[in-house]
């Protein structure tokens, strides 16, 4: 059992032992359902004294939204948050794998963790893989070096910029980072900058929508928002003015099981009983 | 040749209520347009307070909860203790995501109760776990049967009017799906004791 786990690690975590029947299946013509991405837009941006993140709420799978208010800043340490867009299955396992990964560092070394030890150790892992884990972050922290901004792409590639912008909306977003970013910004300004860019994708593209959260680090500590500005909120529902009477919907046999007894029985009907 | 999710077909749904949780799915077992049999199990009872279930390819259906059944009995054996549903639901998304590269093609829902709270999740089939909404559908008529839930669905319903709920949205759903259907079981979780009602739909 132990030989088993060890040679799973060794390969990197992952099991591969469907992956020649899938690919026959494929060879077959089989399409595959699509996977959670989270189209999204996610944007960062430096000011004076720390970093902002923010980034909307919508996962889809194909054209269809899988989740209305996901989450999609993850924290890697307490000084360092990660907005991901890409694969969402992808995201949350890899963030929270170097969540217990830096966590297990800083308790042995008894040192705070560093925005550029995140970006290396990620880079490492991504690239032999090829781009087939599909995550794009926005890496930001303070640390000793002072506040930091980091992008990463799946391949591998980073890039250190003031503010950046990733995921389907990425586009939209960086107009209005474009036009509006200075250096020198104060907190406040800086998170209604990134709230202003992320509304942009949360309009003009499909991929992203409902909610906006923000994060704003800085040396004294984290501020979180989720959900700081809503959009799509429900305001026109009225509750279906009938309730469902009860036992409306016709059965054909109905059964109990009881916890504490741990017994099964039938129960009576008390409409007919169709056979 | 249509997608690998399309081939068995089937439909599962999952609602919160007030201190319970109902999970409900059809009963077609089908090889693309011809139906096998009408009496196929898609829901799981793992544990007394966890109900796990299942959709899409049977074959990996089967596996996925004989894999899940292994793990919670190894775990009962080395902890000597009932796993918690918040847990069982981590370990069907490390599960999934340990096959990343050769997945099993299933969209499980994982429904439980933890101290008397709901816990409802649901994943793609490579491990993204999604417990923030009240609702969540899988299988090839999941998508009408969202229409369904957002029409019908009340926060806060009582156990008897959660199966009808479920019951009514899982039968309208799946009218619509010519892969699912043949009949639809509910199952309600509460604290105290888990019903199953087996539906009387339309045999087509």
């Amino acid at each position: 059992m132990q030989y088993f786990d060890n040679y799973l690690q060794s390969k990197g975590g992952y099991d591969y032992t469907n992956a020649k029947r899938n690919e026959l299946m494929k060879a077959q013509g089989f399409k595959e359902m699509p996977f959670t991405k989270t189209g999204t837009t996610i944007v960062g941006v430096l000011f004076d004294g720390g970093v902002v993140m923010a980034a909307d709420t919508r996962a889809t799978a194909g054209s269809i939204v899988a989740d209305k208010n996901c989450e999609k800043l993850h924290t890697l340490a307490p000084n360092i948050w990660a907005a991901g867009a890409g694969t969402a299955a992808d995201l949350h396992h890899q963030c929270a794998h170097f969540n217990a990964k830096l966590k297990l560092q800083r308790l042995n070394l008894n040192r705070q963790s560093r925005v550029n030890e995140v970006i290396t150790k990620l880079t490492s892992k991504l690239f032999p893989y090829r781009g087939q884990i599909g995550v794009a972050l926005i890496i930001g922290g303070v640390d000793c070096n002072g506040p930091q901004l980091a992008s990463v792409s799946p391949h591998g590639n980073y890039v250190y910029h003031p503010f950046q912008s990733m995921g389907s909306g990425s586009l939209a977003a960086l107009g209005i980072l474009e036009a509006k970013f200075q250096d020198g910004l104060t907190k406040q300004q800086a998170i209604d900058l990134a709230i202003e860019a992320i509304e942009a994708g949360i309009f003009h593209d499909m991929g992203s929508g409902s909610n906006v959260d923000v994060v704003a680090i800085t040396k004294e500590g984290v501020d979180y928002r989720r959900n700081i500005r809503q959009y799509n909120a429900k305001s026109h529902q009225k509750q279906i003015p009938y309730p469902f009477p009860i036992n409306n919907t016709p059965a054909l046999r109905k059964y109990e099981f009881n916890f504490e007894k741990q017994e099964l029985t039938e129960v009576g009907q008390e409409m007919e009983i169709v056979e | 040749m249509s997608g690998i999710f399309e081939y068995n077909g089937g439909s599962i749904v999952g609602m919160k209520g007030k201190n319970c949780i109902a999970m409900a799915c059809d009963r077609r077992f089908g090889q693309q347009m011809s139906t096998i049999t009408t009496n196929y199990q898609k829901v799981f009872k793992i544990q007394d307070n966890i109900l796990l279930a299942l959709s899409g390819l049977n074959t990996d259906i089967h596996t996925f909860y004989a894999l899940m059944e292994k793990e919670i009995n190894l775990y009962n054996l080395k902890e000597n203790r009932k796993m918690k549903p918040t847990t069982f639901a981590n370990l069907v998304a490390s599960a999934l995501y340990e096959r990343r590269f050769g997945p099993f093609f299933v969209t499980p829902i994982v429904a439980g109760l933890e101290n008397g709270k709901p816990i409802l999740a649901t994943y793609d089939s490579i491990g993204c776990k999604s417990d923030l909404d009240d609702f969540q559908v899988g299988g090839t008529g999941g998508n009408y049967i969202y229409g369904a839930c957002e029409a019908f669905f009340k926060p806060d319903m009582s156990p008897e009017e959660l199966e009808e709920v479920i019951g009514q949205s899982l039968v309208s759903g799946c009218d619509r799906d010519a892969l699912s259907g043949w009949g639809g079981v509910v199952y309600v979780l509460t604290e105290q004791k888990l019903t199953v009602k087996i539906l009387k739909t339309k045999q087509t």
